[in-house]
């Protein structure tokens, strides 16, 4: 029988191969990576350093270690050129598999803004290990890091880099970090703590230029401001990995079209995690992918199994103000109804009569999760 | 005691310290932790977490 094969090494990939094992431990499995195949904790990568991690100690297990453990293939550094749903095909460089059932885990890119200058190309981003460890040794010896984009993953970067001892400059377009999670009040707490721990902020304002200047870099913004840093970090957003699913003629819109069995167009092909668009969600967040892993697995081992959502609050990993985060779903009528003190912040955003439909805490607050979660409706019924 | 990580955030489980803020008391041992326990960091279940062994 040809394998199930399973084409990414991240937790989305990982996650269906471990779960497939928990309710079937022989059948054939073939885990494709481009990369290393290592078994790592992306979350880490933007906080690792002020807990002292070398990138090298963030990955838990080799590829070698994870197929003995998975009873799997695994292919490290090997690409997927092209898939061929019809012959139930996969074609590597130079090679082709044959797949019983194919699993797109293919996650998504750091989506790069065109800025102008003459090195606007030494932009760095930060989406995996390996970048995170070209990020490492860039900034090693160095002491300032400008840091494009304040939404989730640049507020953690910036807290971390500050904890271990860089001078961090955040510019952001919006008027607030975490523009589209926080309400205002909540984003002034995290940017006053940010701001207490030595980050610099240009809000409301963008980078249009990025010129080298000596061993430095020099940003020129909207606001006609300009910065001066050793290295530039930058994390606006992720764009769903599409295209192999398009050119195999597979249904894609923001994310690659998956219905709630997980299945895509073709019945045979199925996708999750950051490339894929369930019921119209694209979630890149770590909870969505640990149930749709699991109700993928059951599908895959002869239950197909729909995927539901409960209500999934998001950690935002900055000490210096935990976060968390559950924003109501797109669309929903509410209003933010927010009580604040010294040490926290607590936003609900509720329906007229009193629905809490999503929220937002800060700082001590943080500690009402547990009682509000449950309050929640799912994201996914 | 020994530690556990969870695979998902690299949370480390410590059972010498508990998990006091989430009604978890030091010295709770792995397997008297309630299944519906969660992640403190991240929320992956209970089942997500792997074993790491406690180095001294």
């Amino acid at each position: 029988m040809n394998p199930i094969v399973i084409v990414g090494s991240g937790l989305a990939g990982y996650n269906v191969a471990r779960e497939l094992r928990k309710l079937d431990k022989e059948a054939p499995l073939t885990l494709i990576s481009a990369d290393s195949a290592h078994f790592y904790s992306k979350p880490m990568l933007s906080s690792a350093l002020g807990s002292g991690k070398a990138p090298e100690a963030i990955a838990m297990n080799t590829a070698e270690q994870m197929a003995t453990q998975l009873n799997a293939t695994v292919r490290a550094h090997v690409h997927v050129t092209a898939i061929e749903p019809a012959q139930h095909a996969v074609h590597l460089y130079q090679e082709t598999l044959r797949y019983s059932k194919l699993v797109l885990a293919l996650g998504a890119d750091q989506i790069r803004l065109t800025i102008g200058g003459n090195a606007a190309e030494r932009v760095m981003t930060v989406n995996d290990l390996t970048d995170y460890t070209q990020f490492r040794a860039a900034i090693a010896g160095k002491a300032t890091v400008a840091v494009i984009g304040g939404g989730l993953i640049g507020c953690e970067f910036a807290n971390d880099l500050t904890s271990g001892g860089f001078k961090v400059s955040v510019i952001d377009i919006a008027p607030q970090p975490l523009s589209r999670l926080l309400p205002p009040e909540g984003a002034a707490m995290l940017q006053q703590k940010l701001t207490a721990l030595g980050v610099d902020w240009h809000l409301g304002t963008s980078v249009t230029a990025i010129d080298g200047d000596g061993d430095h870099l020099r940003l020129a913004l909207a606001n006609g401001e300009t910065i001066k840093v050793d290295v530039v970090l930058s994390a606006v957003g992720l764009r769903p990995r599409i295209t192999l699913a398009q050119a195999a003629g597979l249904k894609t819109s923001r994310g690659i079209v998956v219905d709630r069995n997980l299945a895509t167009s073709d019945p045979d092909v199925y996708a999750l995690g950051d490339c894929a668009e369930v019921a119209g969600l694209v979630l890149p967040f770590v909870m969505p992918i640990m149930h749709s892993a699991r109700a993928l697995a059951a599908t895959l081992a002869g239950k197909p199994t729909p995927v539901s959502y409960p209500a999934m609050p998001v950690l935002v990993k900055t000490p210096a103000c935990p976060t968390i985060v559950s924003p109501p779903s797109a669309g929903i009528d509410g209003k933010w109804n927010v009580t604040a003190d010294a040490e926290g912040v607590k936003s609900l955003y509720q329906d007229a009569a009193g629905k809490l439909l999503g929220f937002a805490l800060n700082g001590k607050a943080t500690a009402e999760r547990a009682a509000l979660t449950p309050q929640l409706p799912p994201v996914l019924a | 005691m020994k530690k556990w990580q969870c695979i998902v955030c690299g949370y480390t489980y410590d059972e010498a310290a508990g998990d006091p803020e989430h009604g978890i008391k030091a010295g709770t041992r792995w397997e008297d932790i309630p299944a519906d326990w969660a992640c403190p960091e991240c929320g992956v279940a209970k089942a997500d977490f792997e074993m790491v062994l406690l180095a001294a």
